[in-house]
């Protein structure tokens, strides 16, 4: 219990929020807790918020009850739940839906156990460390649309790394179509994911990991407590709010994500994967049916939302036990 | 991991087991840094390439003949410096007007405890669940009315918006690391507030500031999405749609232009990247830890 307070002081300032601000005399006139001072600091940034984030949400809200599409001459009608019912019908939405669950379930977990595994490994007192942490720093920093075709030129069919090292260790006969054949494809293309997103994962758990008292491990240890005694009650429960928040971010940023397939697969072959954004995206700017992906966009929202609740939700009753 | 063995267990097991922990962390160090490298190995040897060595049904590791020919032949087939400079421009302009913009808000969602500060921390979180197309379709309609359609201001007004929540949520971080001791001086001595941000908080927020600003930089130089959706004439397009202009409605490409333009269109981020790994870091988990 003792070491406590130390542990409070390597997380700075948490005392600072919500402290009260320096009283002047404009602070008895005050709006919504903010004086005319405030307004004037806040404004620059809520009127575009307000503007083009907030308005177009509530417009794309709107677009969706539509049958708004792209060079129509007369003006758009309301048309009520028909996009959603249309939707519920779509096999080729909920297939497209069912990969991006996959993609992004697989993607999300994968990348947290890995960066979980280097950021463990790169706490340690290692040589080669500083090249890991480089290296690690590389893919996050990287455009979505170089990741995407450096990958190509790995998983090329004649002129790829890949099957010419697969080759030659003796595990392939002939040259695998990594990213054009059925089955191939999605793993493939989550493999990608994975060696995109783990990076930035990794230098979140990292430094949730060095909060952690060295004091706690070091007794634990003392105690007789083996490695993975000493994971579970120790480091676990104190890197744990940021693995909560990092893979919840994930999950969401994977569901979400184009670029990296498009550049890819463009959701190729046959459709296999064609995650929810491409299929979206092509709803709305290929076949111009803006209310249709409108209402796409708002059914992908919904369904994050439940998923996410649902996960946090058991996670914090978890803690609370 | 380490296997720490039972207390009772004699002395030189225990060195034994802890020196095969070792051997076995740094096997698992080469695998990470095998699976993170060789990507990056295999692009930069490809970009070297001469085109009859790229032919060949044999390739290999290290170019036998390496040239920079891929690069001379890359400016060739498409308009890269162009869309270099746009990218550049898109990104300085962006990045600049959003934290200039979250600067000042940053400074009241931390000081001010209101409804607004917490609307603005619910939001930023918020903005992160909803996918791009939501939010483009509505956008691209509005700039479309406005004439912004295909020109590089209504990118710089889509990504200003991208930018602003991740750089609220860093700038928070750095605005409650000033000590608020520092501005009650000021107020004492006699500062207005105007000057007391100026001259006190401002300078104390620099190094946060620059952070902030590279990172949107990075984030706006790196976007495609928004870019491929809202440019359509190649001499507009930033640099992340036309490196996709190489790869041939086929997906046949020329794999020696297409890795040298890719190489370079990864030196700005990498470079900034470079400059802001520590500070990344903490202004992300200073926003995280402290939500």
């Amino acid at each position: 219990m003792t070491l406590l307070p130390s542990r409070a002081k390597a997380v700075p300032g948490q005392g600072n929020r919500g402290t009260p601000p320096p009283r002047t005399p404009a602070q008895r006139k005050r709006a919504l807790g903010l004086d005319r001072g405030a307004w004037f600091l806040l404004l620059p940034a809520l009127i575009p918020i307000l503007v083009l984030s907030v308005g177009p949400l509530l417009y794309a809200v709107s677009l969706a009850f539509t049958d708004a599409q792209a060079g129509r001459t007369e003006s758009t009608q309301f048309v009520g739940l028909l996009n959603f019912t249309d939707l519920r019908h779509d096999t080729l939405f909920w297939d497209s839906f069912r990969i991006g669950l996959v993609w992004a379930l697989c993607v999300t977990s994968l990348q947290f156990l890995l960066a979980l595994g280097l950021a463990l490994l790169l706490n340690q007192n290692l040589r080669l460390r500083w090249l890991a942490r480089t290296l690690a720093l590389v893919p996050w920093a990287m455009p979505e649309v170089v990741v995407g075709i450096m990958w190509r030129l790995v998983y090329h069919q004649d002129a790829g790394i890949l099957n010419q090292t697969l080759g030659q260790l003796g595990i392939i006969d002939s040259n695998v179509d990594w990213l054009t054949s059925l089955s191939l494809a999605l793993p493939s293309v989550i493999a990608v994911g994975v060696w995109a997103g783990m990076p930035q994962t990794t230098v979140v758990l990292l430094a949730g990991l060095q909060n952690v008292p060295t004091e706690l491990r070091e007794a634990a240890a003392l105690d007789g407590a083996g490695a993975w005694r000493r994971f579970t009650t120790v480091t676990w429960p104190a890197i744990r709010p940021v693995v909560l928040a990092i893979t919840a971010l994930n999950f969401i940023w994977n569901f979400n994500s184009f670029g990296l397939v498009y550049v890819l697969t463009q959701g190729g072959p046959g459709g296999r994967t064609r995650l929810p954004m491409l299929f979206a995206y092509e709803e709305a700017f290929k076949y111009g049916q803006y209310g249709y992906a409108a209402a796409m966009g708002l059914a992908m929202v919904a369904l994050i939302a439940v998923l996410l609740v649902l996960f946090l939700r058991r996670r914090l009753k978890e803690d609370s036990r | 991991m380490t296997t720490t063995p039972h207390v009772s267990r004699p002395p030189t097991r225990r060195r034994l087991a802890r020196g095969a922990g070792r051997a076995g962390q740094y096997l698992a160090l080469v695998c990470y840094l095998v699976f993170l490298g060789f990507p990056l190995v295999w692009l930069l040897s490809t970009a070297l390439k001469s085109p009859q060595e790229l032919g060949s049904i044999d390739p290999t590791w290290i170019p036998e003949h390496p040239t920079l020919e891929n690069f001379r032949a890359a400016f060739d087939a498409q308009p890269l410096l162009r869309s270099a400079l746009n990218s550049a421009l898109v990104a300085t302009s962006s990045a600049v007007i959003a934290v200039a913009i979250a600067v000042p808000a940053a400074y009241v969602m931390v000081r001010y405890r209101s409804r607004i500060s917490q609307a603005g921390t619910v939001w930023v979180l918020v903005s992160q669940m909803f996918p791009f197309v939501l939010v483009i379709i509505p956008l691209f309609l509005v700039l479309r009315n406005l004439h912004l359609i295909n020109s590089l201001p209504g990118l710089v007004v889509v990504y200003v918006v991208w930018n602003l929540p991740f750089s609220l949520w860093m700038l928070r971080g750095y605005v409650q690391a000033v000590p608020l001791s520092l501005e009650e001086a000021a107020a004492m001595d006699g500062a207005s507030r105007a000057r007391t941000l100026t001259h006190v908080v401002l300078p104390l927020l620099t190094p946060g500031l620059v952070a902030t600003l590279m990172f949107s930089f990075v984030t706006a130089w790196n976007e495609f999405f928004f870019a491929l959706v809202l440019l359509k004439s190649p001499e507009k397009q930033t640099m992340s749609v036309i490196l996709t202009h190489f790869i041939g409605a086929e997906g046949v490409a020329d794999l020696g232009p297409l890795a040298a333009a890719a190489l370079l269109a990864t030196l700005p981020s990498l470079l900034f990247f470079a400059l802001l790994q520590r500070r990344l870091v903490s202004g992300m988990l200073a926003g995280a830890v402290k939500a």
